[in-house]
């Protein structure tokens, strides 16, 4: 027999998918200013022009520094409410996430056979989204640093200087995009009913068909 | 609930959050469109401006002149980087040079002599492009501060100018970053006078801004109460340009 059951609470979804364009959008504008200094990899410019990257400084910085508070602001909340619900129980790794991650992983990749409980988030899952969390706050502490290295340098000075703070800044970003690769994979491999729940809130269930066995017993 | 139930209510559920969620896009997406069309003030879309605005209102209200760019040793200076020759294509007669301060009771010009009887000042900063490279250089030369507090104006205004002679450059600053104790007039670079393509005879040396702020090939200072232009803030970057 089928039910419904509760995952994800509405405020956990609407931060979830509006965190999407944001960041979309804070990358975006980011590669618009990484062209006007390619330190750490570079196109050819025919390339730069053919994805319209070339050239759109002051648009960049002005879109960063723009949706950076949105970003932020999104962020700032989906920590309050994961903190006020009591959700964070659920997402924050405990001593056994580690282990669990280890053997999520190798179920991933077929050498494990037993698949990670049935919780709402495995041990992987726990580790991979406070991370990424811990990411979003290095990424607003970094690029704070690049934005106003004399009024926070002591912030820039944590970072190794500048050009430090301008590395970590653009790492981050590389391993959002990792991120999101993976995290699509395993939304696929999931299936369905997993992804439409983070959509519409509930999943479906199958649970053995407990009111006929009380009828049994009560006739 | 019997699975038919389930089956009416997740059908009801689905469409219900889809939909938000088609809507929700479609709202982002109109934003987005709204937000690049709109009119262009300064070469930028006029709510991204407005952002800029507020981003300076809220800099400005934090910025204390007592908060130094961070000082290097020596060893650190890194090989200067040349980056834009506006307002220094014009010839320049250096002996005929003069700087110009607009704004007081009545025009002042000085010699290099008057710039060098002021205080001398030495720092090593990081001067931050606002490309993203940036370069550690020994500045010399003589404090802002100082040239403002030689030659008053009746009353401190909000802003300072800074143009080359031809005008073919041209900055603002507000004036608390004018008056920052790092702010030089600078004279000289890494050791030795100013080479002609970085500014001779004199130079703005600016940490609390970004490279664009560094005016070269300084001819007129003004005060004022209005707003300066700025090169490139009518050309889309941020006019406050602070760090």
């Amino acid at each position: 027999m089928k039910r419904l059951v509760k995952k994800h609470p509405l405020a956990i979804r609407w931060f979830h998918w509006l965190n999407f364009p944001l960041l979309a959008v804070m990358i975006w504008s980011g590669i618009l200013i990484y062209w006007a200094y390619p330190r750490y990899a570079n196109l050819p410019q025919t390339w730069w022009r053919a994805l319209h990257i070339n050239n759109h400084l002051p648009q960049g910085m002005a879109l960063h520094f723009f949706f950076m508070w949105l970003f932020m602001i999104n962020g700032v909340l989906y920590v309050l409410y994961t903190l006020f619900s009591g959700e964070w129980r659920e997402l924050v790794p405990n001593r056994h996430s580690f282990r669990e991650a280890w053997h999520t992983l190798l179920h991933d990749l077929g050498i494990r056979k037993e698949a990670p409980p049935p919780r709402k988030f495995n041990g992987a899952q726990q580790i991979a989204y406070t991370g990424v969390l811990l990411m979003g706050l290095g990424s607003l502490l970094s690029g704070l640093a690049i934005y106003k290295p004399v009024q926070f340098s002591w912030l820039t000075k944590l970072f190794l200087g500048y050009q430090g703070a301008r590395f970590v800044h653009f790492a981050l970003t590389v391993g959002y995009v990792l991120f999101f690769l993976v995290h699509v994979a395993q939304v696929i491999r999931a299936g369905w009913n997993n992804f439409r729940a983070m959509v519409i809130g509930v999943e479906v269930q199958e649970v053995p068909d407990v009111s006929l066995v009380i009828n049994d017993e009560q006739q | 609930m019997s699975n038919s139930d389930v089956d009416r209510e997740l059908k009801r559920l689905t469409r219900r959050g889809f939909l938000t969620m088609a809507v929700a896009a479609g709202a982002g997406y109109a934003g987005w469109k709204w937000l690049h069309t709109r009119a262009r003030d300064g070469g930028l879309e006029w709510p991204l401006r407005k952002g800029l605005l507020a981003n300076e209102r809220l800099a400005e209200a934090y910025f204390s002149r007592a908060r130094l760019s961070p000082s290097f040793r020596p060893s650190d200076i890194t090989r200067a980087r040349l980056n834009g020759r506006l307002g220094l294509k014009s010839p320049i007669d250096l002996d005929a040079w003069r700087l110009k301060i607009e704004g007081t009771a009545s025009t002042v010009a000085l010699t290099m002599d008057d710039i060098r009887a002021l205080p001398r000042h030495e720092q090593i900063t990081e001067l931050r492009c606002i490309e993203g490279w940036s370069i550690i250089v020994k500045w010399t030369g003589a404090r802002l501060g100082d040239l403002i507090a030689a030659h008053p104006p009746a009353e401190l205004p909000k802003y300072v100018a800074l143009e080359t002679p031809d005008r073919g450059y041209y900055v603002g600053l507000d004036i608390e970053s004018a008056m920052h104790p790092q702010t030089l007039l600078a004279y000289e670079m890494n050791g030795s006078p100013l080479a002609p393509l970085h500014g001779a005879p004199l130079r703005l040396a600016i940490p609390v801004k970004y490279g664009i702020k560094n005016i070269k090939r300084i001819g007129t200072i003004r005060y004022t109460n209005i707003r300066p232009a700025d090169f490139w803030a009518e050309r889309g970057y941020d006019w406050y340009a602070g760090h």
